[in-house]
């Protein structure tokens, strides 16, 4: 049986893990590359890595980090942050990520999806989609959350799994930070509409949040951040918890 | 020293990066005399068959893998290529192994992505693995279950997630991104 996936997200300042906490057996919590290490032997199904700088002085230290990151993870990983071009994306594959994600870049030029997807293949292609309410409708909106554009969030999953995405990684920024749970309203309605593989993001809190998500929704993954990051949910205690719940996760 | 193809297929570099974790060394080639003379040669790939099965054509390659008589390991869409007939891009291949590559019906997600498990396992790639491991896949087409089948997944129909004739080694998942399971399947191979 095909597995739910838990996918811990670094967000990267110049090479760098942003607050970084200290765990044990840890030598340098700032190193995404320790930190990804850790998650990876913890059971961490994939990982995503979002360049929250994403200049262009910063492309370099990206890349560099990408090597490292390939040279010593085994386990898939997907980058984001910034790319707004097929030349980004080459550049990163090359380098040995699995999968791109790409975002704002995508609704003001839906045809990168399908450059994209042609170029390396829709199993490479992650589109990000955050959304919020709006009016009492769900919406999408760029720029980390700040501006709604006229885009339902649902045609918005549909057309871009016709462009070629093979993935879309849904975030509620209206749950994001909350430490509520993730939206089941609208990621089980985007998982009922496309026929790709769905990751819900947004709002994780507690080790519950992941076992409603999965229990209510037909999306494939769930992603979290700061609650792996200091330590408040332990991803292998998180993946028996959710195997004791009925849930399918590789142990 | 082991050869991995060099052809116009993604996710090489991953395959190298983990032989070289496990100890080996190997060379991303695509040069005659170093696949002949290899130790073991593996065939990674993410791709579009119709392009990928060209690309080996015009530089010969194919006849070339065909003739090779040391283990050789094809990857995702490297099995694909290994086997009879593609339906992406209705594409003929190397016919190593006799069967057909299909594209799943749309009854579930497609592409497979993610973890899954895999049963009636068969031969040495597979000692110490268990059919309560999870390997992971990525793909769309599936190779059919025939006699070169040594492992059997399950989604949306069961498929051949491993297969092997003569000197020939395949999985459909990629062992390179299988964490501590994927490392066991390809170590096995690169002790042949």
């Amino acid at each position: 049986m095909l597995k739910r996936r838990i996918i811990p997200c670094l967000d990267i300042r110049n090479g760098r893990t942003v607050k970084g906490v200290n765990f044990v057996g840890l030598k340098d919590a700032g190193d995404p590359v320790e930190l990804a290490k850790l998650y990876a032997s913890r059971g961490a199904d994939e990982l995503v890595f979002l360049d929250i700088t994403a200049t262009i002085e910063n492309r370099h230290t990206l890349i560099s980090l990408v090597e490292r990151i390939a040279a010593e993870i085994n386990i898939p990983f997907t980058v984001g942050g910034g790319i707004n071009s097929l030349e980004d994306v080459g550049h990163l594959l090359k380098a040995g990520a699995d999968k791109i994600t790409i975002n704002s870049a995508a609704v003001r030029r839906p045809e990168l999806i399908t450059e994209i997807a042609g170029e390396f293949g829709s199993q490479c292609v992650v589109v990000a989609i955050d959304t919020d309410v709006i009016n009492n409708d769900w919406v999408v909106v760029v720029d980390g959350g700040r501006t709604p554009v006229k885009l339902r969030t649902i045609d918005w999953a549909i057309k871009v799994e016709k462009l070629g995405a093979g993935e879309i990684l849904l975030t509620s920024m209206k749950h994001d930070g909350t430490k509520k749970g993730f939206s089941l309203e609208i990621t089980a309605e985007v998982s009922r509409h496309v026929n790709i593989p769905v990751i819900a993001s947004g709002g994780a809190g507690k080790k519950e949040h992941f076992r409603d998500v999965f229990f209510n929704t037909s999306c494939s993954a769930a992603l979290a951040a700061s609650i792996f990051h200091f330590g408040e949910v332990d991803i292998k205690e998180l993946k028996e918890y959710l195997f004791n719940e009925q849930t399918a996760v590789r142990l | 020293m082991i050869a991995i193809i060099k052809y116009n297929a993604g996710n090489i570099r991953s395959v190298q990066n983990a032989i070289t974790r496990l100890g080996y060394e190997s060379v991303i080639t695509d040069d005659r005399e170093e696949m002949l003379n290899a130790e073991k040669v593996i065939l990674p790939g993410v791709g579009e068959a119709g392009s990928a099965m060209k690309y080996l054509r015009e530089k010969e390659l194919d006849k070339l893998i065909v003739s090779l008589t040391q283990p050789v390991l094809g990857i995702c869409l490297g099995l694909q290529l290994m086997c009879r007939y593609s339906e992406e891009g209705d594409t003929q291949c190397m016919k190593i192994f006799d069967t057909d590559v299909r594209l799943f019906p749309r009854v579930d997600k497609v592409p497979h992505m993610g973890w899954n498990n895999f049963f009636s396992l068969k031969g040495e790639l597979f000692k110490g693995v268990s059919a309560r491991d999870n390997v992971y896949y990525v793909h769309s087409y599936y190779p059919e279950i025939s006699s070169c089948t040594t492992a059997v997944c399950d989604y949306i129909l069961p498929f051949s997630a491993g297969m092997k004739k003569d000197n020939f080694y395949a999985t459909q998942f990629h062992p390179e991104k299988s964490a501590l399971v994927g490392e066991q399947i390809l170590k096995n191979f690169l002790e042949l």
